[in-house]
Parts: C-alpha cells; structure tokens; sequence
C-alpha cells in the first residue's frame, strides 16, 4: 500500500471543517424514512411466538386453530427454514425458528402473518407447543464445568467434548511467567464486567416481498445489508441475484443490528408463503431478547511493573458468558485477549479466554466489540500499579507508552499514534495536577486510555474482494451522484463520502446526491461494524472521486492548453492554479469532460494491506489498517451513605487521525463517553433466578426498567480532538465511534478510588454496590482519601517517547 | 434515499371495531376511521401517514412519540386517540411552516444534533414546547425539559447547543417561529 503524503488543513475546501450532514433537515423535519415507516400495498403484520422456557425440547407445535383464525393468512415453524444461519462462517448454530430445542426465554418457534397486528396476536395464542423442559444453564461457571449429564445448551462438536463451550483461545507472547517472576511488583486482581445491552431507540423491523416468480425483497434495519443478503439466500433457498435487501435509515444500532435476526427470516418466508408482503416490528420486550450485546466476562488478571513504572507482564484468563448463541462469539473471544497490546508496550502477554454458551439471550458486539470489558479491568490494574509504585497514573502511562510504527507483542502494526497528545490533553483539560489526590474526600478524579480498530483487516468470510465500494457518476446539471453501500446508522457514512465527492470535484456540498443501502444498485460496503466505515468508505470514496477528478481536469486542461496538474477543482469552479482569475463553472468543466470522454462515471474501492499482523492461528483477528486513540479524565463525587455516585464530567481526547467533520467526531466521541458512562454506573442486562420469579427470565426488559441515562443523569462531556493524521487512513482520518467509548468506565473506577480510596471491581458502580465497597472498606479502615504519589507527573516535554 | 415507499394505511379493520374519529393535526382538520383501541400516535403514523412520530417503546419510556397536544409535550403511544378530539394536535411535521423549517429544527441539523434522528422528532417537540414558555433557558432548564425523551446515540449535548442556540434566533427573529407550536 502505498502511502499518501499528508495533506495540511490549507490543501482542503470542505474536509476539516463542520459541515451539516446531508439526510440532517430530513431527520429534524420527519421527513426521513426508516423500515416501520413504509407501507405497501396488502402489507400484512407478521409476530413470533417465542419461549417461555430458558431450555427445552420442542416436542409438538400444533399451528391448526392459528391457521383457521380469519385474518391468518400464514403460519410457519422451524420446519420451514431448517437451515442453520450465524454471521460467523464457522458456527452457524441458529435457526429462524426453533426446529428440536428452544435455548433461551424469547427464542423464537412460530411466526405468523395476518391482516393486522391485533389478529396476528391473537393466532399467537392459538398455537400450542408442547415442551419437554431441560435443566438450563444460567451460570457461565456451572456451564463450563458440566459433564454432559443433562443435555447441553448445544451438541457437542465432538464426542466427550463440552457442547457448552463455544471457543477457547489462549496465547501467549515473550515470557510470561519470567517476566512476572522476576518483576518488582505484581498486582492480581478479579473483575466482573455484567453485561449489558444497545437499546437503540429504534426497534428492529423488516419488511419481506416476494413477487411470485423468484424475486424476494427485504428492507430492515440492518447494520450489515450484504451480510444479511447472503444468509438470505441461503437460508430461503433464493438465488443471492434475486435478492434484494433495501436498508432505510437506521434508528440506532451500536452493534445490535449487526447480524441476521428471526424478523427477517420471518418476513421473507411468510412473504413467500402469503404471496403478501409483511411487516415484522419487534416490541421492545423482543429487542431485549434479541440482545447480542456486552458479553459478562469474568475477568482476573496478574500484571507486573518494576520499580520505574514499566510494565513486565500481564497475564489475564477470562471467562465469557455468551447465551444461547455463537453470535459473534468466536470473534469476541479473540477480542477479549487481542486488543489490549496497546497504547501500552507490553514486554510479555498471555490470555486464556473461553466462551461458553449459557440459556439466556445471545450476546455478541457492542460498540467497542469484546475489549471495552479487558480494558475495564487493565486500566483499573495501571491505577493500582500506579498507586504501588507511588507515580502519577497519567506519567506512569506515558512511561510505557508503546510509540507509533511499531508492533504490538502480539505483532499487530500500529502506525500513528496520537495517544501522548491524548493524554496531555485531558491532563491539562481537566486541570488534573491541582486535583490528583488534592481534592476532598469524597471528590475524586480518574484517568484511564484505550486503543481501538479502524475497522478489521478481513472480512468475515474470507474473500479477496474490496471491503468497501463506491461508484460516482457526474451529471451535466453540475451534480454528483453518489451510490454507497454503507450503512447509514447515524454516525453520519452517507455525508462522509459526498463530502470526499465535493472536496474532490470541487462541487458545493448541496449539489450531490446520495443512492444509498439497496444492494440492487449499490457497491458492496460490508457493513457498520468495527468502525470501519469512514476508514474504508472513504478510501473508496477518495479512489472513485479521483478518477473522475483526472478526466474533468485531463478535459479542461486541454481546452485551456496547460498541465492537468495545474487545474483545480473547487467552490464550484474549475480553477488554473498559476493564474486564478482564468476560471470556468465547475458545469462546463463537466461538459468539457463528458465531451472528450463519452458519459462520466467512476468506481473506486479499498481494500486492507494484508502485511499487519502476526503468522500465528488468530493473528488475523484484532489486525487493522489502523488504530485509534483515546483519553479520559472522569471527574466524580461519591456520596459515602448512599453509595451515589455523581460523575460530573468527563473530558474525552481522541486520536481520530484527521477530523473529517469535526462536529461528527464530537458526536462520536461525547455519544460514546455517554454509553461507557452509562455502563459504568446504571446498566445490567440480567437475569431472573429461581427465587426471583421464572429463573432465565429477563430481569427488566423495559426503558423504564433497564434504565439508560436521560438528559439529567448525562453528565458533562468534554471533546478534544486529536490529529494524527493517518497513512493509510482517508485524508489521514481513523475511526471515532467506538474507541472513545473504552477509558470511561475505568476512569469512572479510578476516580472513585480518588475519592473515597474505595476499589470498584466489579460493574456496575450502582449504589448499592457502591455502597456495599464502602462499608466493606469502613470495616477494615481503609475509607479515607488515599496518598499522594511521591512521583508527581513530569511535563510531557520531558518524557521521551521510546 | 431510499425509493419513496407507498404510503396507505395499513388497517383492514377485521378483528376490532372502527370509530370515525377527528382530530385538528398540524391545523388540519381530519376525520377518520380507527380501531376503537388505537392510541394517537398509532393513529398519527398507520391511519394519517404522519410517521415523523416514532415509536421506540409502545408505553411511556423512551419520549421518542411526543408530540404537543394543545402546546403542551404528551406522550402519544399513552394516549388513547379519543383524548386528542377537540384539541390541536402539532407533531414534528407541522413544526416548519412555508417559511421553511422551525429554528430548531434547523438547528438540530446545524449542529449534528440528530444522529440516528430516532429520538428527534420527539424532543423537537418537548424543546418547541420549552421554548414556547421560557424563550430563554439556562441548560438545567433545557435538561429537565427534555428529561422524558432518551436518546441513545449523542450524550445530549449537540441537543443542548441546537436548543440554546435556536432559543438565541428566536429571541431575535420573534415573529418567525413558535406560531404552529401553540
């Protein structure tokens, strides 16, 4: 791959500055469209019955009353998809509908399609299922440790095998155990992560058609369009060119909508069988069943450091409560280990991760997949070596930094890194060195960093093809016309791309015009996962936008006789660059273009270098073309008699590379402190227990219940930029959704350590368990303000960056 | 964007028994046929086409339906359609007028203040609403108004400066806005 020479902020029009996104006025008006939104003609109301029990055989669905309702016009079960599906090629283990066995409360048996919903409830009731119950596993240890004497959650792989066990993965890097031995002090502790769930404001839907002779036609609100076009096929028995997935806007997602769901099976069949097309929306109930969010991983971890504040060794063994289904599962597991070798340098790593399946909802990717939990847990680890070592946490830090154009112990390629300006940044930000260890007991301030992907190296099933694709077309009015695969989910990918096309083209924003998320007409973009869309959207952007940029000014340079180099697309107008007043309409320019090259169009795609990673099993899997930065200060007040905790502000700095839309990447970056502090203080996704009601049973699965923060509990949020300006990266720019979501919640910990000398271990940081740590700490005399180090933070002038 | 979709109403009206129902919405006048059960915000997106109101819960939690009955911000997936008879019914749709959009809502596009945009519409009108009674809130007034209405992608704070800075328009240009919000 070759590298691009960075451009300074001088060489752009458009890119760098806040612009307004381009489906913004639809959004605020009510004019945008998303699935629960579109009606077609003869639309019937599809609902699935789902389980009551967290684990059973299915032994008879008796669907003959539903089907003799009037107003049913389609009732199916799992006999009519018997294909198992998962967005992980290797462990496909889920079918639309249950066909032997149901594995969680909420998983779904039946569907049916009426007239309306009302009807379509009602034929729920009339079908019977008769089920023969099976011991469930609600415990991850209990489901590790079994031995086969009640059935498993899944059949075992192989004969004598655990089939509660969906992946083990351990590695190892440099000497572990040495390293560890012979460090000056070691610090081991357990952590427990509960897990949590998305809660996009949207629910999910989808609509299937089918017109009679071949052709089937889904709209959802899907993250991953081409992914789940391919499961389609194959699942419904469709040729992949007759289906057509069509994704309207998104209303949130955050990684709940990144793999095929029962809705959109459901859809298609009862389509299929109905003739008819048919909506499915889940309630909100259904979307806390669907879930696929935060894994609860059981954490401990050894880390060591010598007396200089280096780190020697970490080692960590997680244990990863997965529900009922792979989901992502395998990709998780590999997460949890692989993605922690950074901003740090770590001399020695090992990390043995098991994933087992349990009869509860699937979990899978929430925004920052698999390391927001490790990275809990290691950042908590730093404060504590810190706190021992008696050195500034944000120096101690700085200390092990790990440098740009490196690699990780686990030999993934880091190439910027913004992550010392990160850190001085909110150092100076939050006026930390008048605070650390300086306020009053009960008061408190916390830091913590992270690193994230721009995206993985390798698709999810393994193709030499483009990750991303754009096609551009030029059109005589003046206008650009976009078509972009990629899933618009908020985060703004359809306004980044006609930002490159008029930063390229030199046309004003409003004249260019997006086709987007229909997978008839546009380019394969894999989907809004692992924040790789800017990264790899924006190349393919840039690649496209290039090619028609060389013919409009090959064209004009002919007609003005002087070097195409010379000519300059910009504000609407083709420019000479040596003489600005020789200028014409960026339209003429077009025309001159079409004239000499026939109808003006351009593909542009990107694909990975495929160099970034370590030659052994798994290497692959954390790759990047790029990795972003981030910072956090968190600043609390701990109420010691209540166990409140009040964050009052987080400042947030982020290595995004190059800010594109520096207003996005403030959405980004304060969306994403919001959500790790959410999950920091007031989320669970748990689950009843026997003697709290229908063991396996979704504890609260409601907005009032399941309680997310509203504008009150939000604290204040503080986004500073950071420019590394990327290599590979479009223009420079690296990922900003999911990296700035890591440090808060150990910032969170370590702030309330600040405050009270109180560790908090263990999520969430509610008040009765706050307020358990604390009397626990009165106990033993330890609730007190704890010490200054001795080693206060050097200038960041005087730390070197080896 | 995606191919405009068709829009009809969905009911067939097979299972529940229909009542004609009127409804002043956005200053029209509007007679129709819903399920005696229905609440307004079912009524406003499946029988009037007005899906610019959301629904994220379906009970009360999320805000995402509010729209303002008689001024005043109501969660419309709580309330059954026969409550809004006789009452102006405004939804985000009826907050820009031929002048073109609502301060705010030219706000919230300035300033990234709808990402997903799910959640938008509803705090639209709880801010209209603010707005209309306190042209000029401090924050802790903006965030205790909107206080009903999650949003789940921004943190709220590019909502914070899209409200303060279209109270700030308001305040200058009082003839534009706020006529439909009443």
């Amino acid at each position: 791959m070759s590298v691009k020479s960075p451009k300074s902020q001088s060489d752009f029009a458009l890119i760098g500055t806040s612009m307004r996104k381009i489906e913004g006025l639809d959004k605020s008006t009510g004019r945008a469209v998303y699935t629960d939104d579109i009606v077609l003609p003869g639309m019937l109301h599809g609902k699935i019955l789902r389980s009551p029990h967290p684990h059973a055989r299915i032994v008879r669905i008796d669907t003959a009353e539903a089907e003799a309702l009037p107003g049913v016009h389609g009732v199916i079960t799992g006999k009519d998809m018997p294909t198992t599906y998962g967005i992980i090629p290797w462990t496909p283990d889920e079918y639309p509908l249950c066909v032997d066995k149901v594995r969680y409360i909420g998983d779904g048996v039946a569907a049916v399609a009426a007239v309306d919903e009302d009807t379509a409830l009602k034929a729920l009731e009339l079908i019977h299922v008769e089920y023969e119950e099976l011991p469930a596993f609600l415990d991850p240890f209990e489901a590790v440790q079994a031995d086969g004497s009640t059935p498993y959650v899944h059949d075992a792989r192989k004969e004598g095998w655990n089939g509660n066990i969906t992946k083990m993965v351990q590695l190892e890097f440099g000497e572990v155990d040495a390293s560890m031995d012979e460090s000056d002090i070691v610090v081991e502790d357990d952590y427990f992560f509960e897990g949590t769930t998305h809660t996009p404001i949207e629910p999910h839907c989808a609509i299937g058609q089918w017109d009679g002779v071949g052709k089937l036609t889904v709209w959802s609100a899907t993250q991953v369009p081409h992914y789940l076009h391919r499961e389609l096929a194959r699942v419904l028995e469709v040729d992949q060119a007759c289906v057509r997935v069509l994704q309207p806007l998104v209303g949130g997602a955050f990684g709940g909508k990144s793999e095929p769901f029962d809705l959109e099976f459901c859809v298609a069949k009862l389509a299929m069988i109905t003739g008819r097309p048919v909506k499915i929306l889940y309630t909100r109930e259904e979307v806390f069943y669907a879930h696929r969010g935060r894994h609860p991983f059981h954490m401990k971890y050894r880390t060591g450091a010598n007396r200089d504040g280096k780190l020697t060794s970490v080692d960590a063994k997680i244990l990863l409560d997965g529900g009922a289904y792979a989901s992502f599962g395998l990709v998780t597991t590999y997460y949890s280990g692989q993605l922690l070798c950074a901003p740090y340098h770590m001399p020695a790593y090992r990390f043995d991760s098991t994933r087992v399946y349990t009869n509860k909802p699937a979990c899978g990717p929430k925004r920052g997949h698999g390391s927001v939990q490790p990275r809990f847990a290691f950042e908590v680890q730093i404060d504590k070596l810190a706190e021992r070592l008696s050195i500034d946490p944000i120096d101690f830090r700085r200390r092990n930094f790990i440098g740009s154009d490196t690699r990780t112990v686990n030999e993934l390629r880091i190439t910027s890194n913004g992550f010392l300006e990160c850190l001085e940044s909110v150092e100076e930000a939050s006026s930390w060195s008048d605070k650390f260890r300086k306020m009053p007991f009960g008061r408190g301030i916390g830091i913590a960093g992270s690193t994230y992907i721009s995206g993985t190296n390798y698709p999810i099933y393994p193709n030499d093809m483009p990750q991303s694709g754009v096609q551009m077309q030029i059109d005589r009015s003046g206008r650009v016309a976009v078509f972009s695969g990629a899933s618009e989910i908020g985060q703004g990918c359809d306004s980044v791309v006609a930002y490159i096309a008029a930063e390229e083209l030199g046309v004003p924003l409003e004249h260019i015009r997006v086709m987007r998320g229909d997978t008839d007409f546009t380019p394969v973009d894999l989907g809004a996962y692992s924040s790789r869309v800017t990264f790899m959207l924006g190349n393919a952007a840039i690649d496209a936008a290039t090619k028609l940029r060389k013919m409009v000014q090959a064209a004009v340079a002919k007609s003005w006789d002087v070097k195409p180099g010379e000519v300059l697309l910009a504000g609407g107008f083709a420019v000479w660059g040596p003489d600005t007043e020789r200028q014409m309409p960026i339209r003429e320019a077009f025309h001159l273009a079409e004239s000499e090259f026939g109808t003006l169009g351009a593909t542009g795609s990107y694909n990975t270098p495929k160099d970034v990673h370590g030659e052994y099993r798994g290497g692959t899997i954390g790759a990047s073309p790029a990795y972003s930065f981030t910072a956090h200060v968190a600043e609390v007040e701990v109420d010691v008699d209540t166990g409140v905790v009040e964050v009052q502000k987080i400042w947030v700095a982020h290595d995004c590379g190059r800010a594109l839309n520096p207003i996005l990447v403030e959405g980004q970056m304060e969306g994403s402190a919001y959500m790790g502090f959410a999950e920091a203080l007031m989320e669970e996704q748990v689950y009843k227990d026997a003697d709290h009601g229908r063991a396996g049973l979704h504890n609260a699965p409601s907005l009032l219940d399941y309680r997310i923060p509203t504008s009150l509990d939000t604290p204040e949020l503080q986004a500073l930029i950071v420019e590394s300006i990327d290599p590979e990266g479009p223009y420079g720019a690296k990922e900003a959704g999911e990296g700035p979501l890591h440090p808060s919640i150990p910032a969170i910990a370590n702030a309330i350590y600040d405050a009270v000398g109180v560790r908090m271990n263990s999520l969430p940081f509610s008040p009765p368990q706050v307020w358990r740590a604390v009397e626990a700490a009165r106990e033993a005399g330890s609730l007190s303000k704890p010490a200054e180090p001795t080693e206060l933070a050097e200038s960041p002038s005087a730390m070197s960056a080896d | 964007m995606l191919q405009p979709p068709i829009r009809v109403a969905k009911f067939s009206g097979m299972t529940a028994a229909t009542e004609i129902v009127r409804l002043d919405v956005n200053g029209d006048s509007r007679e129709a046929g819903v399920p005696s059960h229905f609440t307004l915000l079912e009524t406003l997106r499946y029988i009037l086409g007005l899906t610019g109101s959301k629904q994220g819960c379906d009970k009360g939690d999320c805000g995402a339906c509010t729209v303002l009955v008689d001024g005043r911000p109501t969660l419309s997936c709580l309330t059954p359609v026969w409550e809004a008879e006789g009452k102006q019914v405004v939804t985000v749709e009826g907050l820009a007028d031929v002048q073109g959009p609502h301060p705010l809502q030219d706000a919230f596009d300035a300033f990234g203040a709808a990402q997903c945009g799910f959640c938008t519409p509803g705090i639209l009108c709880s801010a209209a609403a603010l707005l209309e009674a306190e042209p000029a809130p401090s924050r802790e007034r903006i965030q205790e108004a909107l206080a009903g209405n999650l949003c789940r992608c921004t943190g709220y704070a590019k909502i914070y400066d899209a409200v303060e800075q279209a109270a700030a328009r308001m305040r200058e240009e009082p003839t534009r806005v706020g006529g439909s919000a009443e």
